[in-house]
């Protein structure tokens, strides 16, 4: 008798599997547990590197393992709260030499479109907008782990790194050698599953 | 001799304004002058590092000022009510502005933590940080305060001259020498 009940229960639940996983798609990155970070990396006249990050960002994703295709992302960015554990520097790279943060405190990153390469991989592309100019990256993407958290939640780790020629987004470094014509983009983050 | 009277400034107030008028006007013209610097200009990193070590002993010199104000008697003001009202209202603001620019200038550099070494010497430590675009936003206020300063110390400047060419006053020369502490300010008895 019990044993049928339980039986039953067990096929209902899975009945209800499918419509819980449609549903149960969309993650939250968790910028509240600070489980993620869009830092960036720049060279410095050739010597060494810059390592900055943004502290403060919002965003979601889209995941679903069996349609990996379907994915998508979003992230929302204040440029304001860019640091590099150095104030005056801060300044002067949020200042109009640079990023203009008065006039663009924002940059955007919506993504277009997902393509699985592998397991658990794949390029995101995207637009990106930064300085208030828009193009348009590609980011190649890891599922780094999912699964039950802890604490009653289901979490999906990423991360994924591109390279940004600054003059793309109408950011002057004619004035700075090729080395630092570019930065290195990275960021990693988890989801929690809504 | 070093302290005021009513009728005039002793030595002490007389070096502590010329000191900070000296102070102040250097600062401006370095901070004018190392913002426009390029990024491979030798004075890059150095003339940052005067503005600030000096910077630093001017805030000291200025609360010592403020110090000195507050316990020492002031000579009185001459000329009409509105001229002594106007001269008040002066003084006051470039008190309050010399606080700003010392002070946003100060929240800038430890807008993230660091101390500001004063010559390498002595460390100032941050005390107020991580306020949202702090660097930023006390930047901009150490712009238009040291502007704000230097146009009313101009004034300040200007009228002193005034006082003394065209008004005959001794105004200016009680704040250059301490004699005028001991005499009566319309001459003698
Ligand atoms: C050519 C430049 C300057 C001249 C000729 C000058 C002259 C004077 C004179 C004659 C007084 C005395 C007024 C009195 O007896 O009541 C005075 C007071 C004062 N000066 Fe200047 N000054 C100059 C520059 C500056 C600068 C650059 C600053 C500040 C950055 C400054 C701040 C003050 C203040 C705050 C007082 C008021 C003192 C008090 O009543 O507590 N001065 N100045």
């Amino acid at each position: 008798m019990f044993k049928k009940t339980a039986l039953g229960a067990a096929l209902a639940a899975a009945s209800l599997v499918p419509l819980a996983q449609a549903q149960a798609a969309d993650y939250v990155i968790d910028t509240e547990g600070q489980h993620a970070f869009v830092q960036f990396k720049i060279s410095h006249l050739g010597f060494s590197y810059i390592l900055g990050s943004l502290e403060e960002f919002d965003g979601e994703f889209s995941y679903d393992p069996e349609s990996p295709a379907a994915s998508s992302a979003s992230l929302e960015v204040d440029v304001e709260s860019l640091t590099t554990n150095h104030a005056e520097r801060d300044k002067h790279i949020k200042s109009d030499d640079f990023l203009d943060v008065a006039e663009y405190p924002t940059a955007t990153f919506t993504s277009t479109g997902f393509e699985p390469t592998g397991d658990g991989e794949g390029v995101l592309t995207g637009e990106l907008t930064l300085h208030g100019q828009t193009n348009t990256i590609e980011m190649p993407v890891t599922l780094l782990g999912e699964g039950d958290d802890p604490w009653g939640n289901y979490r999906a780790g990423f991360e994924g790194s591109a390279t940004l020629t600054l003059a793309d987004y109408g950011i002057d470094m004619s004035s700075f050698p090729e080395a630092m014509h570019e930065l290195e983009l990275y960021v990693t983050f988890e989801g929690i599953r809504q | 001799m070093w302290r005021n009277s009513t009728s005039g400034w002793g030595l002490a107030s007389i070096l502590l304004h010329w000191l900070s008028a000296l102070g102040f006007v250097g600062l401006f013209v370095l901070g004018w002058w190392m913002t426009g610097l390029d990024y491979y200009h030798g004075w890059y990193h150095l003339a940052p590092w005067w503005h600030r070590s000096v910077g630093m002993l001017v805030l000291l010199v200025t609360v010592g000022r403020l110090i000195w104000r507050w316990v020492q008697p002031t000579p009185g003001l001459p000329g009409s009510r509105l001229e002594r009202f106007a001269a008040h209202l002066g003084h006051t603001g470039l008190y309050v502005l010399m606080l700003l620019v010392l002070v946003s200038g100060y929240l800038i550099s430890t807008a993230e933590g660091a101390g500001i070494s004063v010559f390498g010497v002595v460390d100032v430590p941050a005390l107020v940080t991580g306020l949202p675009d702090q660097a930023s936003l006390a930047g901009t206020i150490h712009w238009y305060a040291a502007l704000g300063l230097m146009g009313l110390a101009a004034g300040h400047g200007l009228i002193a001259f005034k006082h003394h060419w065209v008004d005959r006053h001794d105004t200016l020369k009680r704040m250059l020498t301490p004699r005028f502490t001991q005499v009566r300010r319309h001459g003698g008895p």
